[in-house]
């Protein structure tokens, strides 16, 4: 009876062992032989890394920007760049609100009215642990770097929509009342 | 620039120094190769601007800096 019992008892166990774990030891045999000690462990979730990541990008952002446009980034969240001039060095009539890791909106700069979306992002796969999102002041550099000096082939590269898809153009609108009572201010303030 | 980092030093030397010139353009290489964009800030009378650069030879010799970034693409 002890051993008749012990036999049910392994079978049990062994039964359970197969259910609670089987999935997991097929899946390691079949892994080829040399990845099995190869796998790599993300490092955990770290604010801290992403806020000092932050920190250092906003003083890259304020060593190259202006410093209206670095200034409009610490307290609006996005700056304005204007459109390329035309040839006789006019203005275009239109610029871009930039914002981190939100598509860059055109808007006609007489009329306050958003013009279109463009979706574009920067992004680096080189170390997958860390994933592919550059801290938010490095996105807005880049995005204002590429509109600097490559703007038809960052608007050629993004995805175009309509305004609305993604940033509420009454939200646009609003910004851009922020944006021009905090240029009036500033200016103020520097007179 | 790099996501969890920030932007990181890659290499810095004086370009009339030919040694530095030398590991300055082996780095600007290997980063344009990994199909990084690399612009390089100006300014000029408080006025700044970015200029993008495929060569090394289009780098300004007073130039303070080269940033590398990862290429756009449609979001």
């Amino acid at each position: 009876m002890t051993g008749a019992a012990l036999i049910w008892a392994g079978v049990i166990v062994g039964g359970l062992g197969a259910i609670a774990f089987g999935p997991e030891l097929v899946s390691a045999l079949r892994r080829p032989r040399g990845s099995r000690r190869r796998e790599v462990h993300s490092p955990a979730w770290d604010p801290g890394r992403e806020l000092r990541a932050e920190r250092k990008a906003r003083e890259l952002l304020r060593s190259v920007v202006s410093a209206e446009d670095f200034d409009a980034y610490e307290q609006l969240g996005f700056l304005s760049v204007g459109g390329a001039p035309r040839a006789t060095g006019e203005l275009n009539g239109y610029a871009y609100l930039v914002y981190p890791h939100r598509p860059i909106v055109a808007y006609d700069t007489a009329t306050g009215e958003p013009l279109n979306e463009y979706c574009v992002s920067f992004r680096d796969s080189s170390e997958p642990a860390l994933g592919e999102r550059l801290p938010a002041a490095d996105d807005v550099l880049a995005k204002w770097m590429a509109l600097h000096g490559r703007e038809r082939e960052l608007i050629a590269t993004a995805n175009m929509h309509v305004p609305g898809r993604q940033v509420d153009p009454g939200q646009v609108r609003r910004d851009l009342v922020r944006l021009r009572e905090w240029r009036a201010a500033r200016s103020r303030a520097a007179a | 620039m790099k996501p969890g980092h920030g932007d990181v030093l890659l290499a810095e030397g004086d370009p009339e120094v030919a040694e530095d010139e030398e590991r300055l353009i082996e780095e600007f290489r290997r980063q344009l190769d990994q199909g990084l964009w690399a612009a390089v800030p100006t300014a000029d009378e408080g006025h700044r601007q970015a200029v993008m650069v495929r060569d090394f030879s289009e780098v300004p010799r007073d130039a303070e800096r080269v940033v590398f970034y990862p290429p756009a693409a449609g979001g």
